[in-house]
């Protein structure tokens, strides 16, 4: 049967389409509907305040009223690798939802989480399930995390464009490698680079303090429960410099999404865990508002 | 073609040629238990499927020829996924899938010289059995809404006397393959090699599961519950299970290679 034969490009692309990748089936029937498809032209963009007439390459200032966030931390331990991320998105000055969710599930090994417009890195997001899921329906088996890492990377790449003209989303991506039995670290470019990262990595506008923070926590050889609560005190960082990043909202019972990934496979924290941690961190803030403080290296004899 | 043939005379040779390359193959079968639904064929491959998940709540089963009904589950998945992309993964229905599979299974039984040489069911399992979903597609595009249980390919009614006599709704699992088992050792000239878990692919929609609720059964765990399931029925019928008949003779169809055209 050619590809000719049937009637409709859906049928035809379904029966006839020679490749297992889900983004590929959808950029032939329907390229609408793919996140970035749509953006605006750059003519649209001219007059944003601070670059007029000009499309912007960091683009908060040139399309404000999108939702933006914010600050994602991973971080590997012994068994595996910890993704965290805080619940603020922001548009312009509003928080515009406080319990985001930013940290994601992509399959039973690994998670994505991502920062950035919101509305594009949530559709993304759902089309690297998707992806995954296809894949391993129509072979019979599951990627190679490497695999799945430069998928991602095809995905961040197709963006492009709309990045270019300042809708830039970044993921990062972080699961559980079979075959080398470790945890590893994926971040991205809006190119479409993609780099492993050891051993730990941030992104987002709070990334920045995060990392700084993770440098004096991190240590190798953190149990789970360690690690956890130094990404819970990188979050905290990130959130007490950068308006764009949201702390644990202990009235509310808003905590950081946290997700650890190991040969067990994907786990999210429950509320109920999560919030053990969270209030941890903030008692002890009470005490150290600026957390824990790393001992100075002073010459032979002294300090420690 | 060469001269003028009629079309009534052209659709029943189509029929009947896509009739016998299902009837070479071996029947599968499909029956609703009190968890879910239960997927049976056999196949002594284990890298070839005739029985495969396509979403959430929704499996496959195929007779006939294997690169056909392959082709026909691909596109089953990529069909489902878009339609769950597209809208919510919800808005998937089995019902929404066998219309498709009839549309598609029709317009090519009509147009093209040769037709597929396939039967289907899809299957989907709700909350309730009284919500679980299964549908037959024919090789010409009919559908049909079954109950209970489904017996496809060559010897589907041998099959699906026996498997009247054994069901029962709301079935546990292992009389429900009992069941199954027992329907299709009543194939051809009844007394065929014992079916084995190395000679049977068994899948099930499980209720209870959260988001994907397929699952192969395989292994140790299909040969506990093959075990089970023998002494079920010996019980249940009064003799001692039949000793493994490791020297039957082979079945006709039973190739063991897919490529010439007869389900593996």
């Amino acid at each position: 049967m050619g590809s000719g034969f049937f009637a409709g490009k859906f049928i035809a692309a379904c029966m006839d389409a020679g490749t297992s990748s889900f983004a590929d089936l959808v950029a032939e029937c329907a390229p609408e509907l793919l996140p970035g498809a749509g953006a605006p032209a750059a003519a649209l963009l001219g007059g944003a305040p601070g670059s007029p007439g000009a499309p912007g390459a960091a683009g908060e200032g040139a399309v404000p009223q999108l939702r933006h966030g914010t600050t994602i931390v991973a971080a590997r331990f012994a068994d595996g690798v910890i993704m965290a991320g805080d619940r603020r998105s922001t548009a312009g000055n509003m928080i515009a939802q406080r319990d985001i969710e930013k940290v994601f599930r992509s399959d039973d090994f690994s998670a994505v989480g991502i920062a950035g417009v919101a509305g594009i890195g949530l559709e993304l997001v759902r089309l690297f399930q998707l992806e995954l899921e296809h894949y391993e329906k129509l072979e019979g088996r599951t990627l190679s995390l490497e695999g799945k890492a430069n998928r991602l990377s095809a995905f961040v790449r197709g963006n492009m464009a709309a990045a270019m003209q300042g809708l830039v989303v970044v993921p990062l991506f972080a699961g559980w490698d079979e075959d080398a039995a470790r945890g590893r670290i994926f971040s991205y470019d809006v190119a479409g680079g993609r780099y492993e990262e050891r051993p730990y990595s941030a992104i987002g506008s709070g990334s920045l303090f995060a990392k700084g923070s993770l440098k004096k926590l991190y240590t190798e050889g953190l149990s789970d429960r360690d690690m956890v609560l130094a990404c819970m005190q990188a979050l905290y960082d990130a959130a007490d410099d950068d308006s764009a990043t949201g702390g644990p909202d202990l009235a509310r019972q808003i905590y950081p999404v946290v997700a650890m990934i190991t040969a067990d496979g994907f786990r999210r924290l429950s509320d109920a865990e999560a919030g053990e941690y969270a209030r941890a961190v903030v008692e002890e803030r009470t005490r150290e508002p600026s957390g824990p403080v790393a001992p100075l290296a002073g010459p032979p004899g002294q300090g420690g | 073609m060469p001269f003028y043939v009629s079309p009534e005379q052209a659709m029943k040779d189509k029929a009947d040629y896509a009739r016998k390359g299902i009837a070479r193959g071996r029947s599968g079968v499909v029956i609703q238990y009190d968890g879910g639904i239960l997927f049976v064929a056999p196949n002594p491959s284990s890298a070839l499927h005739k029985i495969s998940e396509i979403y959430d709540r929704i499996a496959f089963a195929a007779v006939g020829r294997y690169n056909e009904f392959e082709n026909l589950r691909k596109a089953g998945v990529r069909y489902a996924d878009y339609t769950g992309y597209q809208y919510d993964r919800s808005d998937v229905t089995a019902r929404g899938l066998a219309n498709w599979y009839a549309q598609i299974l029709g317009q090519f039984f009509t147009e093209s010289n040769k037709p597929f040489e396939v039967e289907l069911v899809v299957a989907e399992v709700g909350e309730s059995p009284v919500s679980d979903q299964i549908y037959r597609i024919t090789f010409d595009g009919s559908v049909a809404e079954e109950h209970g249980f489904v017996a496809m390919g060559g010897q589907a009614d041998q099959v699906a006397a026996v498997l009247k006599d054994h069901y029962a709704d709301g079935l546990p699992l292992v009389r429900a393959l009992g069941a199954a088992i027992a329907g299709l050792a009543g194939q051809g000239n009844g007394d065929g090699a014992e079916l084995g878990a190395g000679q049977l692919e068994v899948g099930i929609l499980a209720r209870d599961r959260a988001h994907r609720t397929f699952r192969r059964l395989t292994g140790a765990r299909l040969e506990l519950l093959l075990a089970e399931a023998a002494a079920g029925e010996s019980a249940a019928s009064g003799t001692p299970p039949a000793p493994a008949a490791g020297g039957a003779e082979p079945q006709p169809g039973e190739a063991a290679s897919p490529d010439d055209g007869v389900t593996p």
